[in-house]
């Protein structure tokens, strides 16, 4: 048992609603109480859906328990096909039909439809959404091309050279409530479309299930999100031969390392090499001298797995950050973001918890957080400005621009979302040069209205700290002086160092010139 | 009551669980905390349902059952055990701890009752449990605050001492409006159940008299009957006439004359009156459909129909207690179209042929029928605002004017271009 007040993913059944609303021609029978009904608010009040979920719930009661939920379960399957009409037919249960084991997809199967019906079985006591999402997405794939297995030769990824016309790739993984996936598709399709390549199937977003049968006919997969896709991308490598990228197009450097592996997989030489460093206004944007001041900025990224990952990478290398924290709740690809942390020499950090990262966040006391909606929250708390750059979503990260995360104008769109919580750099260099001026008063904000320490707070908090820790630490009318004069928005940081570095060197008294002295201790 | 049309209907449903009513319950007893014990499911709705992430750390969460412990029962009783240890250990201020049940925790017949009889001991003097069910198999959506005050009623002592006892959650800023106005009326002890404090419950008996704020309290109301209460028969303090009966029903209870009641609230409901005019202007003649979530739907329809004059296609209620809703029927139209239950296609289906100028639904339906052309009110807003009493007659008739309003406003033409 977890005590949970707040959780990143919902249960599996939410990840196969995902799938299902993703695509067309596709119902999905949930043999669930009426409780679990309020997931459809998730796709019409988050994602601002016009359409319901293609959801029926049986919403058994306590009164069906002692008598046939079967029945009610095919009665609902049957209105359920008559109305809808589907192409395909999800069969499942959520947690608590589960435990009564009516085993809804084998119902379905015996009713004598001539659809296919997928029966899914999404433990809900120990899995969550992203994999309840993999999962369906790869039984549905199965389901719909297991047929053609053993006919089917393997796909070389060069058979468009064969059939005389533009390579073809499907791009799988982006569903609802996955972070700018609506616009992340465009995006991609744009760029391989520039390459000479064309987008054979999009899926589960906008496909039907005739979609998924003609899969085959692209030469690649491009596994656009790992926790949607991965599994099926796999299957579909080991039963067709159909290779997958591997590479996240997030940030310029992955967006034309990916560019490569796709090249390479299709056997496709590169002709516009030079012109990719220049379709993102990011590198220079990064490179202008007003950026300068971005140089070492502390950065915590917590998200899921493929945002957590990349995000680290533009950090470090597009933007010149320091990352200080990394971690996911994703823990299927807990691996690969410990490697990631491991390459920063961080030690990542795995959890649910929302807790536990903002307890890490306390203690990294990054200037940037990038992170969830709640890590926005924790960091509002905390003082910290703060970017999202994943799921779970909020209305706020379905905005009506266009505003992918992936490709050329994903960079541009991560620039200003990063950049823009911080303070402008010139705004930063002038309040450096005129901290003096009796202008520049206590509280003074910059118009993103950062929360600041006052100096009396500050002090405040001091002596409190000093009875707690019994540190016999004292700051000296001088040290006190001194302190008020360092900007609010470094003071809590100036505090913290010039006592930790007083406690180090075993100085009672911190007067003016510790200040300085622990100043130039820890440049 | 025969005027009324009566009908039930099963099939699919799309309503909130019992859960859901912790959202308003936590912010009422700030001494409380409501775990859950149930899977991700119950976690994930409750935080959807309430937009969670404001809080720092909410008064409310969830002890998800994993497979381990649905393996063996004694193991989920040892961990609940040990999940609240954890949570009294990290938020010593709770005073009354709800331990509530939910699907999962009904269908492996956890006992919770047993649980907490034990914890009481344990922790004697520091806080206090008790336990209810908030599961979808049994509760829809306010029935968890049946559930929630049903459990609080053996702890609350005896007094025979006369009083009157306003019965569910109201907003603060209403219940203190309405004990000034039975104060101005001569009633001085007035109470109200919950209370702000969980620790705070009022002492009942056979002299205590219960005027109902909530349609939704069957189970409550017949416990404090067991207790020897006298419940007061009303309609609900929705709109001026609801609550200048309900107001005049709790007078009569305390022998009080109707002139003095008159006196007192007749200022109120002129400007009330006031106040509503331009509401009814836009709500005047219009249609409405109120599919059911709240059990509020009956009320609602009798305020918009009385008051507002708009027509009733059909009231839709997830359950009918004919006999707590006496009153209320009483003042509905002839030939008002109830529904108990639902089939939410077949429903929808009767939404589309009906043509209805407004439609009173949950979350999950409002932007597809919205983008379907029908306009639409979230029923959960009504539980959320402060909408009894005759001052906030013209705030109620007002969630639903709204959406009438900013149709009216998005469709028309009325800058000319220069």
């Amino acid at each position: 048992m977890e005590l949970t007040l707040w959780t990143y993913e919902g249960p599996p059944h939410v990840g196969a609603m995902r799938i299902a609303s993703s695509m067309k021609d596709i119902h999905y029978v949930l043999h669930a109480p009426q409780g679990d009904t309020y997931a459809d608010l998730l796709f019409t009040m988050i994602e601002r859906r016009g359409q319901r979920p293609p959801v029926t719930y049986t919403t058994f009661q306590a009164r069906d328990l002692g008598g046939d939920t079967a029945e009610l379960v095919k009665k609902n399957i049957k209105e359920a096909v008559e109305r809808f009409k589907p192409k395909t037919l999800l069969v499942g249960e959520s947690c608590t039909a589960e435990l009564i084991q009516d085993q809804p997809g084998a119902l379905a199967k015996g009713m004598g439809f001539d659809m296919p019906i997928v029966n899914l079985e999404l433990p809900a006591y120990s899995k969550k959404e992203n994999w309840g999402a993999s999962e369906t997405f790869y039984q549905l794939t199965r389901t719909l091309l297991k047929e053609k297995v053993s006919s089917s030769e393997k796909i070389s990824p060069q058979r468009w050279k064969e059939l005389g016309r533009r390579p073809k790739v499907n791009i799988l993984g982006p569903s609802l409530l996955g972070f700018r996936c609506r616009d992340d598709v465009i995006e991609i399709q744009r760029i391989l479309s520039e390459q000479g390549i064309d987008t054979n199937v999009v899926a589960p977003l906008g496909a039907s299930p005739e979609d998924i049968e003609r899969l085959l006919d692209a030469e690649i997969n491009i596994c656009l999100y790992k926790e949607i896709a991965e599994a099926s991308c796999e299957w579909l490598r080991r039963n067709f031969g159909m290779a997958y990228t591997s590479t996240i197009p997030i940030g310029i450097k992955n967006t034309i390392e990916f560019i490569n592996e796709v090249h390479n997989k299709l056997d496709l030489p590169m002709t516009n090499k030079e012109e990719l460093e220049h379709k993102s206004k990011l590198p220079w944007y990064s490179k202008s001298v007003d950026s300068n001041y971005l140089t070492g900025k502390r950065v915590f990224i917590f998200g899921d797995g493929t945002h957590a990952i990349t995000a680290a990478k533009i950090a470090k290398e597009e933007l010149g950050f320091e990352v200080v924290g990394l971690g996911t709740y994703s823990r299927e690809m807990a691996r690969q973001v410990r490697a990631t942390a491991k390459d920063l020499n961080l030690e990542a950090l795995i959890t649910n918890n929302y807790l536990e990262v903002e307890d890490a966040m306390k203690i990294t006391a990054p200037e940037l957080v990038l992170g969830t909606q709640m890590e926005r929250h924790s960091a509002k708390r905390l003082g910290i400005p703060c970017a999202v750059i994943s799921t779970p979503m909020h209305v706020q990260d379905v905005p009506a621009r266009y505003s992918p995360q992936m490709g050329w104008e994903g960079a541009n769109v991560i620039f200003d979302d990063w950049v823009h919580p911080l303070m402008m750099g010139l705004e930063e260099h002038l309040i450096d040069m005129f901290k003096h001026d009796f202008e520049f008063v206590d509280g003074h904000q910059s118009h993103l209205g950062h929360t600041s320490t006052s100096s009396e707070e500050c002090l405040k908090s001091d002596v409190k700290k000093e009875k707690n820790n019994k540190e016999e630490i004292i700051w000296t009318e001088s040290g006190r002086a001194e302190l008020t004069k360092v900007p609010f928005f470094v003071r809590g940081k100036v505090k913290t160092n010039t006592e930790k570095y007083a406690i180090m060197k075993g100085i009672p008294e911190i007067n003016d010139e510790t200040l300085y002295d622990a100043k130039a201790y820890f440049n | 009551m025969s005027k009324v049309e009566f009908n039930k209907e099963t099939g699919p449903r799309e309503v909130f669980c019992g859960l859901t009513s912790i959202v308003w319950l936590h912010r009422r007893m700030p001494d409380a905390f409501f775990l859950v014990v149930g899977s991700r499911t119950c976690a994930h709705l409750i935080q959807s349902a309430a937009g969670v992430m404001i809080f720092a750390e909410p008064r409310f969460g969830t002890a998800i059952l994993e497979e381990k412990d649905l393996a063996g029962l004694a193991d989920a009783h040892e961990e609940l055990d040990r999940v609240v240890n954890d949570l009294i250990a990290r938020r010593p201020e709770i005073k009354t701890l709800f331990l509530v049940g939910s699907c999962p925790s009904e269908v492996i017949k956890l006992d919770l009752a047993t649980v907490a009889e034990k914890l009481n001991k344990r922790f004697l003097g520091q806080v206090r449990f008790v336990n209810y069910s908030g599961s979808g198999i049994e509760t829809t959506f306010t029935q968890g605050e049946d559930g929630a005050l049903k459990a609080l009623i053996p702890l609350m002592e005896s007094s025979d001492e006369e009083k009157l006892l306003l019965v569910g959650t109201l907003a603060n800023n209403v219940e203190d409006r309405f004990k000034k106005i039975f104060k101005n009326l001569g009633i001085l002890n007035i109470e109200s159940f919950p209370p702000r404090q969980s620790t705070e419950l009022p002492k009942i008996g056979k002299n205590t008299k219960v005027l109902l704020t909530q349609p939704y309290l069957s189970d409550t109301v017949r416990d404090l009957k067991h207790r020897g209460c006298e419940i007061i028969s009303a309609p609900f303090p929705l709109g001026i006439e609801g609550s200048s009966e309900w107001f005049l029903a709790g007078a009569r209870a305390f022998k009080i004359s109707e002139f003095k009641v008159h006196e007192i609230i007749t200022p109120l409901i002129n400007r009330a009156k006031i106040a509503l005019e331009s509401h009814k202007e836009i709500l005047k003649g219009k249609r409405l459909f109120l599919l059911p979530e709240s059990q509020l739907e009956i009320s609602l329809a009798r305020f918009l129909h009385n008051e507002c004059e708009m027509n009733l296609i059909e009231v839709g209620t997830p359950y009918l207690n004919k006999d707590l809703m006496k009153e209320e029927i009483n003042l509905l139209p002839d030939n008002t179209k109830i529904v108990e239950g639902q089939h939410v296609e077949k429903q929808l289906d009767r939404v589309r042929e009906s043509n209805p100028d407004l439609v009173v639904c949950g979350m999950g339906l409002a932007n597809p029928l919205e983008a379907e052309g029908i306009s639409t009110k979230w029923s959960i807003e009504m539980v959320f605002s402060p909408i009894h009493g005759i001052d906030q007659a013209a705030d109620l008739a007002g969630l639903f004017s709204k959406p009438l309003r900013r149709n009216q406003i998005l469709t028309s033409k009325t800058l000319v271009t220069h």
